[in-house]
This record gives structure tokens, C-alpha cells and sequence, in this order.
């Protein structure tokens, strides 16, 4: 199964895909979410968010500043302020 | 009656005129494309964004101990005014549309007793402003160095503004933009962006138990100063929008008006070539029959 996962920066929508999991560094301590993950909000801190596009594959690091991630029905939604790619 | 050097002197001007205007319009349409594209591409983060702060704020109550930038700071003295205008000219009365917005406003709260400060976004607009409240001029905020005005800019407002605001500088702050309708049509509008009002967004799918971290009003708090980022980048977008769409339709008045201008003096040109003909025509026949 897999994660809808979408980046969006004030500018444009920078990734709208489908990935396996995302960790993210959030401001109470790094989660991963996977497809499936209950509702959940969370301010991100400035770090990178860790794309893993298949399982055992190697993760992708994407740094962004002014982070809020959303967990919903429709996959993981992270708004940033900046990204750097 | 102007003689033919002078005519043609004036016909060349025009033309000249004209080719800046044509040019200039050329321009407006092009950039007015990309800006459109600009706003467009905005959409996305803006509608999330106030998604979520509609969902936060329905699950909190506006009380006395929740962030200032929502609660306000219990007086309505000092307001500020925020008004957006562009740096360059040519785009017809899309600035003294927007300044006219602003003034009308200012004397409005003037005439009830309030302070009103001014905030300028833009090079356009502070010379009225300045002449009409020379001492009520907060800040202005230059966007000259910048080609477009982007997140980076909205970034830098709303970090000043919100530091004016956390120094008791003032307690309203109203915000003076112009909406784009249409390449033809400019709204000037007014909108309040601080205390911020509450997003009206419906909570969508209200059954789920959606868990937060931190707590909502802290993430609300966290919020708050991004979303006010958000909307003065929507109205900064849409601002760039309606200047170029100003300056295109001024500038296909203008171009037009070169060209009747250019055939009214081109027919008076040949009217007096004509007539110099005539004359001298007339000259030569009296000449040779006086022989």
C-alpha cells in the first residue's frame, strides 16, 4: 500500500506522489508515516524530511524550514515555507 | 496653422509615443500571464493552510489567554493601513485607485476618533500619502530592489508588522491591495489582517479524532504568523496581477489614442502640403499669364 505523500511551498506544489513512508522531524520528536497513519497535526522543526520511495530503498532527503505536517484520509500533506530540494 | 516641418516633427513624435505604448503592452500581457500563473500555483498552500487554521479555530474558544494575533489587544485606538502599490508606473489608475481606497478609509477611522498609521508596500502611492499624512507614515517597505515581489517580501512584512504589532505599535491593522478580476476590471479592496480574522473554512471530515502536536492552541499560536504571511503574499500576488492587467488596458488606450492622434495629423499634413501646391500652382499660371 502506498502513502499519498505532497510538499507544498507558498510558490507551487513542489511533490505530489505516491511513496512508501515519510519520516518527519516533528517538534515533539521525529515520526514515520506510513499509509494508514490515524488523523494527525504536527508542527515540523527545520530539518529534512526522509523519503523512503520503496521499502527497502534508500531514503531521500528534502531540507525545509517553517514546517506543519497534516495526516488525513488522503495521505500525508507537509506545508513549508521553504524547501530546500 | 502649423507649417509642414512642424506637423511632421509632431507625427514622428507620436509614432514614437506610440511604439513605447505598443511595446509597453506588449510587456503588461506578458508578464500579466506569468502572474496569473504565479497566483495559480499559490493556490494550493493558501487553501490548506486556512483548511487547517478553519479546523484548529473551530476547536478552541477565543479567550483572553489565547495568542494576541487572534484575540486582538482589547483596544481599537491605533490602526494601521497597509497599502500595497506597485513601483512602476504606466498601469493607469490602478495606484490612485488603491491610495484612494486607503484615504477614504483613514479619514473614515480619522472622523471617528482613531490614530492612523500608514504602512507602504511600494514606491507608487507615498508621495500622496505623504503629502496628505506627512507624520503618519510608519514604515515603507521598498520593493524596488526586487523584480517581483515574493514569498521572501510577504516573509519580511509580516515579520515587521508582527513585531510593530507585539510592541503595542498599533492595534488593527487593515491591508489595501487590488484584487484581480479580469485584465480590464481591478477591485481595490480592504481587508483586516490583524488581529487575524478566524478562517470560516468548514472542519472537513469532523468525525475522525484527529490528534495533534503540540496542543491545538499552541499549534494555532505557531500558525497564526504564517497564515498572515500566506495572505499578504495572496495580496502581494494579486497585486502584480492587477498592475500588469492595468497596464496593459492603459497601455491599448493609449497606443489607440497615438493612432487617431497620428491620422488626424497625417490628414492635416497633407491638407497643407496640398494646399502649398495649390498655391504656388496658382503663382506660377498668374506669373506666366501676366508675361
Amino acid at each position: 500500500m502506498a502513502l499519498h505523500f505532497e510538499l507544498v511551498t507558498p510558490a507551487k506544489l513542489v511533490r505530489s506522489e505516491d511513496v512508501h513512508m515519510v519520516v518527519v522531524p516533528g517538534t515533539e520528536g521525529e515520526f514515520g508515516v506510513l499509509a494508514g497513519h490515524a488523523p494527525f497535526m504536527s508542527t515540523i522543526a527545520d530539518g529534512a524530511l526522509k523519503v523512503y520511495k520503496t521499502e527497502n530503498g534508500a531514503p531521500e532527503e528534502i531540507r525545509i524550514t517553517g514546517g506543519f505536517a497534516e495526516v488525513g484520509d488522503a495521505g500525508l500533506t507537509v506545508l513549508a515555507e521553504h524547501v530546500e530540494a | 496653422m502649423a507649417s509642414l516641418k512642424e506637423l511632421k516633427g509632431r507625427i514622428n513624435s507620436v509614432k514614437s509615443t506610440q511604439k513605447i505604448t505598443k511595446a509597453k503592452q506588449m510587456v503588461a500581457a506578458a508578464k500579466l500571464r506569468k502572474a496569473q500563473a504565479a497566483a495559480e500555483s499559490a493556490r494550493p498552500y493558501a487553501a490548506r493552510l486556512a483548511e487547517v487554521m478553519g479546523s484548529l479555530a473551530s476547536k478552541i474558544t477565543v479567550s483572553a489567554n489565547s495568542p494576541k494575533l487572534l484575540a486582538g489587544t482589547g483596544s481599537d485606538q491605533v490602526h494601521l493601513l497597509v497599502v500595497a502599490n506597485s513601483d512602476k508606473g504606466l498601469c493607469g489608475a490602478f495606484n490612485s485607485n488603491i491610495v484612494r481606497a486607503a484615504r477614504a478609509k483613514a479619514k473614515e477611522l480619522e472622523g471617528q476618533g482613531k490614530t492612523v498609521l500608514f504602512y507602504l508596500i511600494g514606491r507608487k502611492g507615498r508621495a500622496v500619502i505623504k503629502r496628505e499624512f506627512p507624520t503618519q507614515i510608519a514604515h515603507m517597505f521598498d520593493t524596488t530592489g526586487v523584480r517581483e515581489a515574493g514569498f521572501n517580501e510577504a516573509e519580511q512584512v509580516a515579520d515587521e508588522l508582527v513585531a510593530m504589532y507585539e510592541q503595542g505599535k498599533f492595534d488593527i491593522a487593515h491591508l489595501f491591495y487590488a484584487k484581480f478580476r479580469s485584465a480590464l476590471v481591478q477591485e481595490p479592496t480592504s481587508q483586516q489582517i490583524i488581529p487575524v480574522p478566524a478562517p470560516t473554512g468548514a472542519a472537513k471530515g469532523g468525525d475522525a479524532v484527529t490528534e495533534y502536536e503540540p496542543e491545538e492552541e499552541e499549534i494555532l499560536a505557531a500558525l497564526l504568523p504564517r497564515y498572515l504571511k500566506t495572505q499578504l503574499f495572496g495580496a502581494l500576488l494579486e497585486n502584480a496581477a492587477s498592475e500588469q492587467g492595468a497596464s496593459m488596458t492603459a497601455m491599448d488606450n493609449a497606443t489607440r489614442n497615438a493612432g487617431d492622434l497620428i491620422n488626424k495629423l497625417t490628414i492635416q499634413y497633407n491638407r497643407s502640403r496640398q494646399a502649398a501646391i495649390t498655391t504656388e500652382l496658382v503663382e506660377i499660371i498668374a506669373g506666366a499669364e501676366a508675361l
